[in-house]
């Protein structure tokens, strides 16, 4: 595989409430920032991540390209998925070698509508959304499947809302809570191939492994206390091959973590999202890029030599992606 | 362009208003399992699923891949969901060819498919994104400027329209998969149809499909039985307001078939390609998009759809299938034209199959005329 960096990443500060932006103005500031920070204006390719039902319309990534400014047209693609996954496809387009940088982004403003209940819209319409689950429902059976000790989740939420108190991203939150907040924002990330990495950033993080896997939707047809698919792409991403200072994992909830935490098999030493997780700040669509970007920070800053990155999707964790960078590795 | 990539199997479902006797789940696993059994391969078979559909508004799921991950055998593989506007199918695609051409994975399923008839598409097109003015047009409402702007530019006259309605319908009579088979269909009989938006007649547009798509994309050394090998594959995107740009001519496009063109050694398309499947949901689409593609020159495209040239017995074929106009399951369309594109040089296009095709286009376009998907495909290994 070619040697793939992230060598930029940006994020808004995350709101709990509507300030007023469009997506795209929203957009803009973010990718400006990597544009500067990388002195590109042009990319080999550009992929987001977005989703219809946030702004309860169609084509919601459309008004995107007005953000970017995509004039000469650009070659460029849309997961409606969290932007990790947008990274992923962007990661396997640098690998056919003909471009060398990638820009990718996420955004959502899920302030806008009833995010538990447009989560229900997710589920199997014939058997599942009848039923009314919402998002919190779907948490509560799958913390029940894992029986962790109450005070054990409380200080995960208590820890996870103390460091997004340090985040100058994440809003303000009382430390007490079970769920994530619902958070505007956006965030974007360039991606760089080879030679370009090393020229584009002083300590490029090198994605040596990146993975994801999908288990059946029925929650019926999985066993909830366990992540066979983030296990499987922590397996496939080589989680397991080296230490790993830091771990920003998509844990919606305090049972999450502990799920992932075991499914990716980390080591206790390793420092579960410091930035505060997205117990701290939830752009849905985002948040998941957010993950890959702050670990990656950590590289760019010389915090870490080694960290994991990790997004997901789906209800109860159902579809899992899992990003292993390292420093120094070009 | 990465390593080599070919089709090795394609599957299609019946296009139609309504299919009542299945669910999504069931619709989108018919295609599969007919691409499959094309291959000679099961799911087992595959490393990876990318999916693609239009607009969730359209049947009234969020982000759908995650209920029909069981149905496409995805449990315990990668999984993608890819959303380009009308373009989707053609990007789905892409993306799947992609993996093979980067070298991730050896064996991709890609799988489109749209079932209008859970929603109303006109009504989910309708709808606006907050701060935004809406339209509350549809599709048809916001292209028809774009044609009355062609047929001023290139002085048309205006019968064009109704050619391209009943060549792509008459083509339809020899796919058996198309939604839109008149017999008897004739110019009389589109001429007779409703005026819907000025100057598109009701027999002028696509239909509303429930359908699905599906390709297996396989590495060069697990190519199978008759491959259809990918020659170039290109996306372009430009944005919907920039006040400059040409939703007439989009300069997205001719971008696109620039960089495909050049992939594939293509120098003129119109001598070098044996038939184009091109996404025309109206059917002023095809002489705008024969400017656009370059297979005329500017203001001359519907002289070629005049002369017959692409009608299945002409020079350069364009929609052999009957095309969008016959069959439109929308997140779908894009993917049908790109395996449409593949049975033609696999020579596997049955009734509608143009004789000796060697090398073809697919082609997609979405949103407001912003998006663009191509790939050339070839019975000869590139």
């Amino acid at each position: 595989m070619r040697e793939v960096a992230i060598v930029a990443f940006a994020q808004t500060r995350h709101t709990l409430t509507d300030t007023g932006l469009s997506e795209p103005e929203l957009l803009l500031p973010v990718l400006d920032e990597v544009r500067e920070r990388t002195g590109l204006r042009r990319f080999g390719f550009t992929c987001s991540g977005s989703c219809d039902y946030l702004a309860g319309a169609p084509f919601s990534f459309v008004s995107a390209l007005d953000a970017l400014g995509a004039w000469p047209p650009i070659s460029e693609s849309h997961v409606e998925m969290d932007a990790a996954w947008a990274l992923y496809e962007a990661w396997v387009r640098l690998q056919h070698g003909d471009v060398d940088t990638a820009l990718v982004y996420g955004f959502g403003k899920s302030t806008l509508g009833d995010l538990r209940s447009i989560a229900t819209l997710q589920l199997d319409p014939y058997y599942l959304a009848p039923l009314g689950l919402d998002q919190l429902s779907l948490a509560g059976l799958q913390a029940a499947a894992l029986g962790a000790p109450q005070a054990e989740l409380d200080e995960i939420v208590r820890r996870s809302r103390t460091d997004g108190l340090a985040n100058p991203h994440a809003p303000d939150l009382p430390l007490e809570g079970d769920a994530p907040p619902v958070t505007d924002g956006a965030a974007a990330v360039v991606l760089a191939a080879g030679e370009a990495a090393r020229e584009l950033c002083a300590r490029p993080a090198y994605l040596t492994g990146l993975a994801h896997r999908i288990e059946p939707h029925y929650l019926g047809m999985r066993d909830l206390a366990r992540s066979a698919s983030a296990a499987d792409a922590a397996r496939a991403a080589g989680v397991g091959k080296g230490h790993v200072d830091v771990a920003e994992l998509h844990a919606c909830f305090a049972h999450e973590e502990l799920i992932l935490r075991r499914a990716l098999d980390l080591p206790p030493e390793t420092v579960v999202n410091p930035s505060g997780g997205p117990l701290a700040a939830n752009p849905v669509m985002a948040t998941g890029l957010i993950r890959l970007g702050e670990a990656a920070r950590r590289i760019h800053d010389g915090d870490a030599t080694r960290v994991v990155g990790h997004a997901a999707g789906g209800p109860c964790l159902q579809h899992n992606l899992v990003a292993v960078m390292e420093a120094g590795h070009g | 362009m990465g390593e080599r990539c070919a089709v090795i199997g394609v599957g299609q479902t019946r296009y139609t208003t309504k299919r009542q006797d299945v669910s999504m789940p069931g619709l989108v696993r018919e295609a599969a399992l007919a691409a499959l059994e094309d291959a000679g391969l099961t799911f087992k078979d595959i490393d990876a699923v990318v999916i693609g559909k239009a607009p969730d508004l359209f049947e009234g799921v969020m982000m759908p891949e995650a209920f029909l991950a069981d149905a496409l055998g995805a449990a315990g593989k990668p999984m993608m969901r890819v959303h380009t506007a009308g373009s989707v199918g053609g990007s789905t695609a892409l993306v799947g060819a992609s993996l093979i051409q980067a070298g991730v994975h050896e064996r991709v399923l890609v799988v489109a498919y749209e079932k209008q008839s859970e929603s109303n598409a006109t009504w989910a097109l309708s709808t606006h994104l907050p701060f935004n003015a809406s339209l509350v047009v549809g599709a048809g409402g916001y292209f028809a400027p774009h044609i009355r702007e062609y047929i001023r530019r290139s002085g048309a006259p205006e019968h064009i329209g109704t050619l391209v309605a009943v060549k792509d319908r008459l083509n339809a009579l020899k796919n058996p998969y198309a939604h839109l088979r008149i017999p008897g269909i004739n110019r009389q009989m589109v001429e007779s149809t409703p005026m819907l938006w000025e100057p598109i007649r009701y027999l002028e547009t696509c239909p509303s499909s429930d359908g699905a798509c599906a390709m297996v994309l396989a590495a060069e050394t697990k190519v199978t039985g008759t491959p259809a090998w990918v020659h170039g594959a290109a996306m372009r995107s430009e944005p919907i307001f920039r006040a400059g740009r040409d939703t007439v001519n989009p300069q997205g496009g001719k971008d696109c078939a620039a960089d495909v063109y050049a992939q594939a050694g293509v120098s003129d398309p119109r001598r070098d390609l044996d038939v184009a499947e091109v996404y025309v949901p109206f059917s002023w689409y095809e002489p705008m998009w024969l400017e656009n593609l370059g297979f005329a020159a500017e203001g001359e495209g519907w002289k070629l759809t005049e002369s017959g040239a692409t009608a299945l017995d002409g020079d350069i074929p364009w929609n052999a299938s009957g095309g969008v106009l016959s069959s439109n399951p929308i997140g779908a369309s894009g993917l049908i034209r790109f395996a449409e594109a593949a049975q033609q040089v696999r020579g596997q296009a049955g009734e509608h199959q143009v004789d000796g095709a060697r090398l073809a286009l697919g082609h997609a376009y979405g949103g407001g005329a912003q998006f663009f998907a191509m790939w050339i495909v070839g019975g000869r290994k590139p």
